[in-house]
């Protein structure tokens, strides 16, 4: 039973990053209709910028925000570097762009802050809690807190504001949304940033147990994704479900079989759900417009 | 950096002229190949820093044998395909007399063949034990094992009477083989591996693998065999679940990275570490003190950090290349080789190198590896 109980910890932490990031493919999404494969490497952005902005003496609180800032900026300036010149180009185009994008920012990465990698401390301090037999970092609740912050937040943003639901409106028909006078490239503007920023976020909340260095978008991001898919892309609930579902998922086969077969887990999941539930756990079945 | 060095390479080439070899007045031509960019930089930049550095030196205090060194340098990108094609231009165009490089495993193993057949003596900078095993006539290196650094390990664990071991390594390739030679050399020390678990080189929390490791009542010490940044999970992961057996790293993890990722969970794990990396603290009449103190602080004067024991094993393969060329008291291929092959109490920074026929490394557990605890923060020699 302790056993059962720390497995599940486990895969709720790792599953919580994985939401995270999840989360950020759906904002761009549902925006765009854009997968962003630069996604992960904003995680990158925000961990490594918090870390050597502490280096550089400025307090804990503030990096984190300027992190999360630059996260942002990063978000918003590859929607008008890479994305808004090719405004007309297609879905597919744009996707490929961002995969520039994301190798782009990992050779940034690595010029400026160089392949090692870097660690800081939790924010509410490095000894462990210990319950029932189980044990867990003080940083695990604040990976878990953040994300339902997130999901909530997301979910005022979109269902409560006018930016909130010009950016819907602009997903489920740009032309539309423009003679409505939205105007939309302001909506992708603010997607692009929001997604940036929530990558930082998320960068740098999990950095004190992940650990961060240049390259650790490639696998988060892959996992990431499939967290999304899992879930539905572009629903927020079913990235968090999608992101826990893979975390719990992995920690078990880690646990209980064998760990050889752990990373298989993410792979076999996305071909069952690519076969049965084409749309993913909580996303909308697909409606054509005719 | 390759685009840059390409023409000075066939400018230099040129200008020097293709036959006249081993004349007095002719430079010693010594030729790397290294991955001091790419995946493997962390390795091959301080290699390429120590032998620019050190070839300097050796023209300034007259070169070898009263001629200049000439070293030609290529960056291979951590690329097999380049390392073989750059290999093929240190023999063929540059006309080496001798080769210092392949960074990484995969590198060496793509040239090895090129020396072999154009007969150039080769030094190699990588790990794995299939460099020099089986002996290759021309091939030689000067880092050690991964599986010393499972034997130095298991030893420590002999003398603690640890017999039962449950093992957790990464699936990359130093992971990978790290445990394959673990699990091959843990017979000669009448240890026992009970468990045996993996984990995935970009996987950030190992908590489930440990917690399975500490549910068998059997295992009395830990062994994680890897690098990079997992074993320091690994580290915080153990010391979080509060397991109370004793946890054991590899060579891989010998660096002031790890200390500062794992933080205080590192308290008290044990590992093999290169010499050089605890040159400050090792007693006066250690064979490896005054090389390495030479060699750290040539080094820490010029590039203003802390070398690594990665650019150890060039420093090394340069200056066992150094005096064989001097005993050969010449150029010439063969009898470079032959010199190579009988270098003999050879006070290294890695180690005393002696090599044979049969043995191209040259290195054992008693005068390489040192075992240290981490305490403090910082390594400290475990007595025998």
């Amino acid at each position: 039973m302790g056993e059962f109980l720390q497995y599940l910890v486990t895969g709720i932490t790792i599953g919580s990053t994985f939401a995270l990031v999840a989360l950020g493919f759906c904002l761009v999404y549902n925006a765009s209709h854009v997968i962003n494969f630069a996604q992960g490497d904003f995680v990158m952005v925000g961990g490594m910028s918090a870390v050597f902005i502490m280096a550089a003496g400025v307090p804990m609180a503030l990096a984190l925000l300027l992190a999360v800032g630059i996260g942002g900026l990063t978000g918003v300036l590859l929607y008008k570097g890479g994305i808004q010149p090719a405004k007309n180009a297609d879905a597919i185009q744009l996707i490929i762009i961002t995969v520039g994008a994301a190798l782009f920012l990992r050779g940034v990465a690595q010029v400026l802050w160089g392949t090692g990698y870097f660690s800081m401390p939790g924010f509410t301090g490095d000894a462990p809690i210990r319950f029932l037999g189980v044990v867990m970092v003080p940083q695990s609740l604040w990976v878990i807190g953040v994300t339902v912050a997130i999901v909530v937040a997301l979910g005022l943003f979109f269902t409560r504001t006018r930016l909130g639901k010009a950016v819907l409106a602009t997903s489920y028909n740009s032309d539309a949304a423009k003679l409505m006078g939205i105007d939309t490239s302001v909506v992708l503007l603010v997607s692009f940033g929001l997604a940036g920023a929530l990558g930082a976020v998320a960068g740098v909340i999990m950095t004190p147990i992940t650990f961060t260095h240049y390259e650790m978008g490639v696998m988060l991001g892959l996992k990431g994704f499939v967290a999304a898919v899992l879930g539905g892309l572009g629903s927020f609930v079913g990235a968090v479900a999608g992101g826990l579902i893979l975390g719990i998922t992995e920690a078990m086969m880690a646990g209980y079989i064998s760990s050889d077969y752990k990373d298989a887990v993410a792979f076999v999941l996305i071909l069952l759900i690519l076969f049965f539930m084409p749309s993913g756990l909580f996303g909308q079945r697909g409606v054509e417009r005719v | 950096m390759m685009k840059k060095t390409l023409p000075v390479a066939a400018l230099a080439a040129a200008m020097i002229g293709l036959p006249a070899q081993g004349m007095a007045d002719d430079p010693v031509r010594i030729g790397s190949f290294l991955s001091a960019s790419g995946p493997a930089s962390y390795l091959g930049d301080p290699q390429r820093n120590t032998l620019r550095l050190f070839v300097d030196k050796i023209n300034e205090d007259g070169g070898v044998l009263g001629r200049d060194v000439e070293w030609q340098y290529y960056d291979d990108h951590g690329e097999a395909g380049q390392a073989r094609t750059f290999a093929r231009r240190l023999i063929a165009q540059d006309q080496s007399d001798i080769v210092i490089g392949g960074t990484t495993t995969g590198a060496t193993m793509a040239a090895v063949e090129l020396f072999q057949r154009q007969e150039t003596p080769f030094i190699s900078l990588a790990g794995a034990v299939v460099v020099v095993d089986p002996v290759k006539e021309w091939v030689f290196k000067t880092p050690e094992t991964d599986r010393m650094a499972a034997r130095q390990v298991f030893a420590d664990m002999e003398r603690r009477g640890i017999t039962k071991v449950g093992l957790i390594s990464g699936t990359g390739g130093f992971g990978a083989s790290g445990r394959e030679q673990a699990r091959d050399v843990a017979d000669e020390f009448g240890i026992e591996i009970v468990m045996d678990e993996t984990y995935s080189p970009d996987d950030s929390d190992m908590t489930a693998q440990l917690t399975r490791i500490r549910g068998n009542e059997d295992v009395e010490a830990i062994f994680n065999f890897d690098f990079g940044q997992a074993p320091a999970i690994v580290t915080r992961n153990y010391a979080n679940l509060g397991i109370d057996r004793p946890l054991y790293q590899s060579h891989g993890v010998a660096s002031e990275g790890f200390l500062e990722l794992a933080g205080s969970a590192a308290e008290g794990v044990r590992l093999p570490v290169s010499p050089i990396l605890v040159a400050d603290i090792l007693p006066e009449d250690d064979p490896q003190k005054a090389p390495s103190m030479d060699y750290l602080e040539a080094y820490e004067a010029e590039y203003e950090e802390r070398p690594s024991a990665f650019g150890g094993y060039a420093y090394d393969a340069l200056m066992i290349a150094v005096d064989a060329i001097e005993r050969a008291g010449t150029t010439d291929p063969h009898a470079v080789r032959d010199a190579l092959e009988s270098t003999s109490d050879f006070d290294g920074v890695t180690g005393t190198f002696n090599m044979t026929p049969e043995d191209h490394m040259g290195l054992d557990i008693e005068t390489s590896f040192r075992m240290v605890e981490i305490k403090d923060g910082t390594w400290s020699l475990i007595e025998d």
